[in-house]
């Protein structure tokens, strides 16, 4: 009472800031409990306080450990007060050194004190604000050490503090791994372990399962260590089975299920261990319901997602489990973007490999509706799972001819693509447009008309390997069986050169699908003549390229499958023929220990010996004086190519003059 | 207990091998009254389509039909509908084969339903079918719902009766919710359609496959969270002096003296019972808890007089104890002359174990140990218990037997019939007992003979007085409960050897303390037992009425009120035996939200705010 009428008359005068700057103890002291009172409850005041240039001075008087440490405590708590303010006073605590400070006393107080105790609660303050200071917090052993045996041995307030400050900090393997170290897994078991009957209170355990989850997200190690730890009798999977169960508060219920779902994919919990299978997976279906509050079924659906991502059995047992698809369908149209990418991405997941869970999301639960509109919608992350769910379910080869069309889903989906997107939805929307340009997808004509083609030219010339492989992918998928005009767009829009970069890439696979795209462009007989008669030169330097170059055999063989409908061509043969050099490596491949590359070699030769075409006794002397026909009948002795002896025999037979 | 017996009176006899172990279907639907609502055990011998088959224990289910088209569909119903009282429902059936084309049903049907179909085609007929995975809902289109399911396929119904919706599950997975909505009384159901079917039913008998206890569990916990944010206004919720009145009648009502005094000074509360009055009730009581009747009644009389005389009926009930008390040895009037013993040292002696050479006899807690001293056992029973003013949870008396090996077992004389005049005459049903009782026994000694003589006596003055009373089933039965000890030899270890039990004494002293206060113009109740016995009676009543919730409303003691006699039994609070401080008022701060709940409604009047929550 006393201070409040200290503080009514000081408020007008204000005088008692300068008290702050005094050397008298007790004066310094009165003044900051009068300015403590003052910025309680008042972001106002907190924020005149903060201008006023005071900060500097409250974490010296919270630092000087020789002081009377009342004036410590109180400088602490004001620190704390000031950190419940606005987002813009925490960001400028932060800057004048504030979390630091903070960290500092935690290292040097004893465990238990007020002190302590109130720097917790301020961090806390501080870390809930984000971004957090991750680097005030340094992962030093001794520290953290500290710290988990506040969580084991401090009061209710002190531990949620650490917990909490914890599992915000906690956002990489070199945090989970100290952590680990440090022994957090057993204050965490000893968090969430009941009572008796009692289970933990919810303000205990939820910050628990939230470090427990960050310290698990996608770590072979940590979550190995968490699957082993015991408190009492139980395993920390155990404790979490427990509280997945239907008379659990939800959040609580929601955070042990997340716990079990990131332990079971970072590899700890096998898809069918029964935590997974009747803990998690049945919890996180019920909390996607109806009846759940937004913000649950959201958080819900997202973790469902990607509990379900890679496992084709939880896949179909999330599909039969408590009417997931309804609800997820129903999610959709809730409003907030949490709760539309939460439902997206499950959805993305469910039909990621079971063509009769795509077919039932898209029939029952008419959702390409709302994956149209869900490509349109404002915020990014909904998007982006839009097109996640898109892309799942454009793995359908009946999809794409019927429902894919009929919505014109390659519209929304090249604005996207067109209107410089983030690396993660080019990535997943170009993945999408591989499949949208299947050669049976009717959506392929709207789309060159859309600037496919430049647009995947483009992608092919992206740092990224992973936009490479799919921009090259999709224009092989583009020129598969596609009309003449199609690939001398392609051909002439990729260019040469591109097209050399490519197959010097560092990732094999933009290699194959850069000569699959050659393969596809030089299919029937009409196209190889035209395309061969413009570029043979580029063509044949890009063979010579691959089969002289060091690459795996499967290259190589793309690269002879080339000759090989070249050797299919007209006048096309001409070019290999004139080049002798491609003509023994031929040979040489023929003779290949390699079974692919035999069978391949095979199919060159067998077209350009192929009797009755112009010019053909002229081949078959040419090939069989550099070695060719040897190589055939030396080849149908092998017994290891036994199963090649009818295509051997067939080439063969080619040969009638000379045999 | 009682109402386990008689459930399994309705099954058929070799089911009952089964659940002999533990019956796990009474602890899943604990708040069953089998006696007024069975639960579904098996299926229905009698409810059924001829082309259904049963097979081991009446659990498995076979299609013994031509299987042609729909109309050779057949389902049988369960023995009995689902009670309300279960509160969650549920049921598994195992598919052992889908036979031809796995055309197999499985759901819910109402009395009366066409069993020519599969469940789910007629009104009040639901089901979940194997071959296309839809639910049927009354209707012969059915709805996409789950997935298919077929041979080694474990699909469970479960019926929650709070929200009236059914569920399924597949192999331990929940479906989801197929039915809304669902009217009352529905009984499990399958239906078959084609050869080679076979379900096999499991109706709790053994452990589900599906963690039913998790939903138990949560609707118990919605219940309890219904309970406790049902609103009232403000001056109706003030629990502590409510409490407080509760706590400090109780304590009065049963005459608990000294705790009350302490329980007024500690809160304040008021007694509004003379003091000498509550211990004149307490004495009385404690006579009636130690067994010995003659002087209660003596007392009784003495302190109200006109009561006994009023109240017949009270005073039968207290002679057939005084009776049984006789029987047990510890009743005053066996020791002396007719009107009570000369010191309040009772002497208790036990008149069977002169006459029958009992046969080492199991007592429960006996604790009196006699040191196989043959005879006139004797006993102070109440000395001990002189300066302790409170204590009244009963002393297990010992009945006193010698251990004595038996030469050989009584032989009884039944045929003794002719001996001495005809003294029990017009007893029905206890007439040879009692005779052959008195017959062959003349060598035992003039002072035994003697108390059966008087014993006899008392018995023929009983049953005259029966005769003058009203001839109601429940007088008759007792009484012929209480003769009939005198037929066996060892009598505590007859089947009606439950009479001699200690605890079978609250009953009388509860309705002789009620009648004193009654007589007195004052509540012959106390409000925490009329309390517990309103709620007790919602519950039954929302039970009769379909509503569900009434099995997750758990009151406390329930479990324990076992008395046969269905008189109410003292239940929250048991008596400190401190009888000094108010310790028990932390106790009643521990009862069930849901009695306290019930107290309120029974101070204010409003009814049933269980049955509307």
């Amino acid at each position: 009472m006393q201070h409040l009428t200290i503080f009514m008359d000081i408020e007008s005068s204000r005088s008692y800031i300068d008290e702050l700057y005094s050397s008298d103890v007790t004066k310094v002291l009165e003044a900051l409990i009068t300015l403590k009172n003052s910025v309680i409850g008042s972001n106002r005041q907190k924020s005149s306080v903060i201008q006023q240039g005071i900060v500097p001075r409250l974490l010296q008087l919270m630092s000087e450990q020789n002081w009377d440490p009342n004036i410590r405590l109180e400088a602490t708590i004001t620190i704390g007060s000031l950190a419940k303010g606005t987002s813009e006073n925490v960001n400028a605590l932060v800057e004048q050194g504030a979390a630091v400070a903070l960290v500092e006393i935690l290292k040097e107080v004893p465990i238990g004190t007020k002190l302590a105790e109130a720097s917790l609660c301020a961090l806390r303050s501080i870390f809930l604000n984000p971004p957090a200071p991750i680097s005030a917090l340094p992962a030093e052993m001794r520290l953290l050490s500290r710290l988990t045996q506040i969580t084991r041995e401090g009061s209710p307030t002190a531990r949620a503090c650490v917990v909490r400050i914890l599992s915000i900090w906690c956002g990489g393997p070199i945090e989970q791994e100290a952590l680990c170290a440090a022994g957090a897994c057993n204050a965490i078991a000893a968090l969430l372990a009941p009572k008796g009957t009692t289970p933990p209170p919810i303000a205990r355990a939820l910050p628990a399962l939230d470090l427990l989850a960050a310290m698990c997200f996608e770590n072979a190690n940590v979550s190995q260590v968490a699957l082993n730890t015991r408190y009492g009798d139980k395993t920390i999977p155990e404790l979490l089975t427990l509280l997945v169960s239907r008379d659990k508060p939800l959040p609580v219920a929601m955070g042990a299920a997340r716990c079990i779902t990131f332990i079971h994919r970072a590899g700890a919990l096998p898809a069918d261990d029964s935590r997974v299978v009747f803990g998690a997976l049945p919890c996180l279906a019920r909390l996607c319901t109806k009846d759940m509050p937004e913000d649950i079924r959201a958080t819900a659906a997202e973790t469902l997602a990607y509990l379900a991502e890679v496992d084709t059995s939880l896949q179909r047992l999330a599909a039969i489990s408590n009417h997931l698809m309804s609800s997820l369908a129903d999610i959709v149209n809730c409003p907030s973007a949490a709760a539309k990418q939460g439902a997206f991405k499950c959805f993305a997941s469910l039909g990621a490999n079971d063509e009769d869970i795509r077919k039932r999301i898209i029939e029952t639960h008419g959702l390409m509706v709302h994956v149209v509109n869900g490509m349109n919608n404002p915020e990014p992350s909904v998007r982006l799972a839009a097109v996640r769910c898109l892309h799942s379910l454009s793995r359908s080869v009946q999809q794409l001819r019927t429902t894919f069309q009929d919505h014109s889903v390659w519209r929304p989906l090249m604005q996207l693509l067109s209107e410089s997107p983030g690396t993660e939805l080019l990535t997943v929307g170009s993945s999408t447009l591989c499949n949208l340009l299947l050669e049976f997808s009717p959506a392929k004509e709207p789309m060159l008309d859309q600037g496919a083609v430049e647009m995947l030219c483009n992608l092919t010339k992206r740092p990224e390997a992973a936009l490479r492989l799919n921009g090259i992918w999709a224009l092989m998928n583009m020129a598969f069986q596609a009309e003449q005009k199609v690939k001398q767009r392609i051909l002439c829009c990729l260019g040469t050169e591109q097209m050399f970069r490519l197959l010097g890439d560092s990732d094999t696979r933009v290699i194959m699908k850069t000569l699959g795209l050659l393969r596809n462009l030089l299919s029937t007989r009409q196209h190889i003549d035209a395309i061969m008669n413009e570029f043979s030169s580029q063509v044949m330097q890009a063979v010579i390229v691959v089969l002289e170059g060091s690459y795996p055999a499967e290259v190589k063989e793309q690269a002879l499958c080339i000759l090989g409908n070249i050797g299919d061509g007209e006048k096309a043969k001409d070019f290999i023929m004139a080049n002798e050099d491609v003509l023994r490596k031929l040979v040489d491949y023929l003779a290949h220990p390699e079974s692919k590359l035999q069978e391949a070699a095979l199919f060159v030769a067998g077209n350009l010996v192929w009797k009755g075409e112009a010019g053909c006794a002229a081949r078959q002397a040419r090939l069989a004086e550099l070695g060719v026909l040897r190589a055939l009948k030396l080849l149908r002795q092998r017994p290891d190519a036994a199963h090649l002896h009818d295509k051997v025999k067939t080439a063969l037979a080619q040969f009638n003059e000379l045999t | 207990m009682a109402a386990m017996g008689s459930g399994r009176g309705t099954m058929d006899s070799q089911n009952q091998v089964q659940s002999d172990n533990i019956d796990r279907l009474k602890l899943l639907y604990p708040n069953v009254n089998e006696d007024e609502t069975p639960l579904p055990r098996s299926w229905s011998t009698k409810d059924k389509f001829s082309y259904i088959g049963l097979s081991q224990n009446n659990l498995r289910v076979h299609y013994k039909g031509h299987g042609k088209t729909h109309k050779d569909a057949a389902s049988v119903r369960a023995t009995h509908p689902i009670p309300a009282a279960c509160g969650l429902y549920y049921f598994e059936v195992r598919i052992v084969s889908k036979g031809r084309d796995g055309y197999m049903g499985i759901g819910l049907s109402a009395h009366g339903v066409n069993m020519n179909r599969l469940p789910g085609w007629d009104k009040h007929s639901y089901g979940y079918h194997g071959d296309d995975g839809h639910s049927f809902c009354s209707s012969g289109t059915g709805q996409p719902y789950g997935p298919t399911f077929t041979t080694g396929d474990v699909i469970g119904c479960g019926v929650n009766l709070v929200d009236n919706t059914c569920f399924y599950t597949k192999n331990g997975h929940h479906l989801g919710i197929a039915f809304r909505g669902l009217p009352p009384n529905l009984y499990p159901t399958v239906g078959l359609q084609t050869p080679g079917e076979v379900v096999d039913a499991n109706f709790g008998q053994q452990p589900f496959v599906f963690d039913i206890e998790d939903m138990l569990r949560e609707l118990r916990a919605r219940t309890r969270l219904a309970i406790d944010e049902f609103p009232l206004p403000d001056e109706q919720g003030q629990w502590q002096q409510v409490l407080h009145r509760m706590v400090s009648t109780y304590l009065v009502h049963h005459g608990y003296c000294s705790t009350a005094q302490a329980f007024s000074r500690a809160t304040g509360e008021h007694i509004h019972e003379d003091i000498t009055s509550i211990k004149n009730r307490q004495r009385i009581s404690k006579l009636v808890m130690s067994g010995r009747i003659g002087e209660a009644i003596e007392s009784t009389r003495r302190l109200y007089p006109g009561l006994l005389e009023r109240d017949a009926d009270l005073l039968f009930l207290l002679k057939c104890r005084q009776f049984v008390e006789m029987v047990n040895g510890t009743d005053s009037e066996m020791c002396g002359g007719g009107g009570g013993c000369l010191s309040h040292n009772g002497v208790a002696t036990s008149v069977i174990s002169h006459t029958s050479r009992a046969h080492s006899p199991v007592p429960p807690d006996t604790h009196h140990t006699h040191n196989g001293l043959h005879t006139n056992g004797v006993t102070d029973i109440s000395e001990q218990k002189q300066n302790c003013d409170v204590d009244m949870t009963p002393e297990p008396v010992a009945p006193l037997n010698p251990c004595a090996a038996p030469t050989a077992p009584s032989t009884g004389a039944p045929n003794g019939a002719h001996d001495g005049s005809e003294p029990v005459k017009g007893m029905p049903g206890v007439t040879a007992c009692v005779a052959a009782l008195l017959s062959p026994r003349k060598f035992e000694g003039e002072g035994c003979r003697a108390s059966v003589e008087r014993m006899l006596a008392f018995g023929r003055e009983l049953y005259a007085m029966s005769q003058k009373l009203s001839q109601d089933h429940y007088h008759k039965s007792m009484l012929e409960d209480a003769f009939s000890l005198l037929a066996y030899s060892n009598p505590w270890d007859s089947p009606l050897g439950w009479q001699l039990e200690p605890v079978r004494r609250e009953a009388v002293c509860e309705a002789l303390n009620s009648a004193i206060l009654e007589f007195q113009g004052m509540q012959w109740v106390s409000p925490v037992e009329a309390c517990v016995s309103h709620s007790r009676e919602l519950l039954k009543r929302m039970a009769r009425a379909s509503l569900g919730a009434c099995a997750f409303a758990d009151l406390p003691d329930r479990a324990t009120s076992n008395d046969r006699s269905g008189a109410p039994r003292s239940l929250v609070l048991r008596d400190p035996k401190s009888g000094g401080d108010a310790g028990s008022v932390a106790q009643v701060g521990h009862t069930d939200t849901f009695a306290v709940k019930a107290i309120h409604s029974y101070y204010w009047g409003r009814g049933s705010c269980v049955a509307q929550s």
